[in-house]
């Protein structure tokens, strides 16, 4: 368990170094949520309370694009010169490669959406520093859903023709329940709405649940995946 | 054997089926409230129905696959979903006709449909991954993880209707609460098993088509090391 940790650990700060020395999919996946955002922008010409109304929309599908970006290199970057054969005989636990692959995904993920945020509040004019603390919560929550179920995807699909189109195409309808309770209640926090706000209390748990449930599918199916 | 085991459940189910036709469209009455339309339940429940049932199948030998890793669990795997991905499709058509004429549209994203919807995709999913990957092992290795993970989403499409506090459009359940007229009991379950004959049957015959082609397949790559 111990040593699962610390492989997990090792796997995270290789893929995090990896990815600060190259920076090749924070700046692919940083870029596209700004040109996604832009394209929003031209898609609907909303006055303001239709834009509160799906401002958790929006900021979600950004997420959820920019997501499918960052775990789709999880995998796809150990194949030059055959380091998934590496990775999947050394010592280390599946599980331990699945947590580290996961860890790193889910902290360059947090950064991009980090830095998307405060653009999205200016070009849409949305007030999303209010209920900060809470917003944060949920992106955090949410972000651990979409890089745990798309680390164990983006295994699936590595070895896949049309990689890059395979892997949105079975992990969006997996983690729509999940991103609908991120939207309803980033929605509720974005429009201080106290009736709405207590209408998607629910959806926090949903989102707990969700990461439980995942994290503890995904942990556990790896290492059927993975040896093949 | 195989094949006079096809013929019998698809002629047995054939007829099964016209025999359910005719008592659907000539015998019953209107419903009150309906009027004809409402007669799509004798395909549209036993289709999602019997496509759960093959599912269900499906998840079995999908984890089969996994701790085995036996070959024909896999070609039951993917047999049984592309047949249930068609019954899911009939369900999902004769409903959004049915909703066109009692809700005047054709669609509407309530818990129910989107989750039925969902369901499709994931199968859909599961069907458009198989011939990307081109070695064998791997394909049902990662067939069998999919088909396991899209199955979680089943229960959820069951409990739609039934949970406390959502809302849905979607006609409540009536097959448990006895909201059907026993009149319709009879023409219901034949609409069943005329589904499971004809849906077995098609099962058989991809699993055929499925073994043959893993025999081709082995005999080619024998050919080629040759």
């Amino acid at each position: 368990m111990r040593s699962g940790l610390i492989a997990a650990l090792a796997i995270a700060r290789k893929d995090l170094r990896t990815e600060i020395r190259t920076k090749e999919s924070l700046t692919a996946s940083l870029s596209f949520s700004l040109v996604i955002l832009v394209l929003f922008s031209f898609a609907f010409d909303l006055g303001r309370e239709e834009l509160y109304a799906i401002s958790g929309g929006l900021l979600w599908l950004v997420y959820s694009f920019a997501g499918a970006l960052i775990v789709n290199r999880s995998f796809a970057r150990e194949l030059p010169n055959d380091c998934l054969d590496v990775l999947v005989s050394s010592p280390a636990p599946g599980w331990s490669i699945c947590l580290g692959k996961t860890v790193a995904a889910f902290l360059l993920l947090v950064t991009v959406e980090l830095i998307t945020l405060p653009f999205f509040g200016l070009f849409y004019n949305i007030a999303w520093w209010h209920s900060a603390g809470t917003l944060l919560l949920v992106i955090l929550l949410a972000t651990w859903g979409i890089a745990v179920i798309g680390v164990s995807f983006s295994a699936v699909t590595v070895n896949v023709r049309l990689r890059e189109l395979m892997l949105p195409v079975l992990l969006y309808p997996i983690l729509i329940p999940l991103l609908v309770g991120a939207i309803g209640i980033t929605t509720a926090l974005f429009s201080e709405d106290p009736q709405m706000l207590s209408a998607n209390g629910i959806s926090l748990q949903l989102l707990i649940v969700f990461d439980i449930m995942y994290t503890a599918l995904s942990l556990y199916m790896i290492e059927f995946i993975l040896i093949v | 054997m195989r094949e006079k085991l096809i013929y019998a459940l698809g002629i047995l189910g054939t007829l099964v089926m016209i025999y359910n036709l005719h008592t659907i469209f000539l015998d019953l009455p209107d419903e009150a409230m309906q009027g004809a339309v409402y007669r799509i339940l004798f395909i549209h429940v036993p289709a999602v129905l019997n496509a759960f049932t093959f599912l269900t199948v499906a998840l079995c030998t999908s984890v089969a696959f996994l701790s085995t890793k036996k070959f024909i669990y896999d070609s039951i795997s993917v047999a049984c979903i592309e047949v249930a991905t068609a019954f899911m499709l009939v369900n999902l058509v004769t409903g959004s006709i049915w909703g066109r004429n009692q809700w005047g549209i054709w669609w509407t994203w309530d818990l129910r449909l989107t989750s039925m919807l969902i369901c499709f995709l994931l199968y859909l999913g599961y069907l458009l991954m198989r011939p990307a990957i081109a070695e064998p092992t791997q394909r049902a290795t990662m067939s069998a993880f999919i088909g396991i993970f899209a199955f979680a989403d089943v229960p959820l499409v069951i409990m739609a209707i039934r949970l406390p506090n959502v809302r849905t459009q979607h006609p409540g359940p009536v097959l448990e609460t006895g909201g059907m007229d026993p009149s319709f009991n009879a023409p219901f379950g034949l609409g069943m098993l005329a589904l499971f004959l004809i849906g077995s049957a098609l099962v058989l015959v991809r699993l055929h088509q499925e073994t043959s082609r893993r025999e081709i397949d082995s005999i080619r790559r024998e050919l080629h090391a040759v």
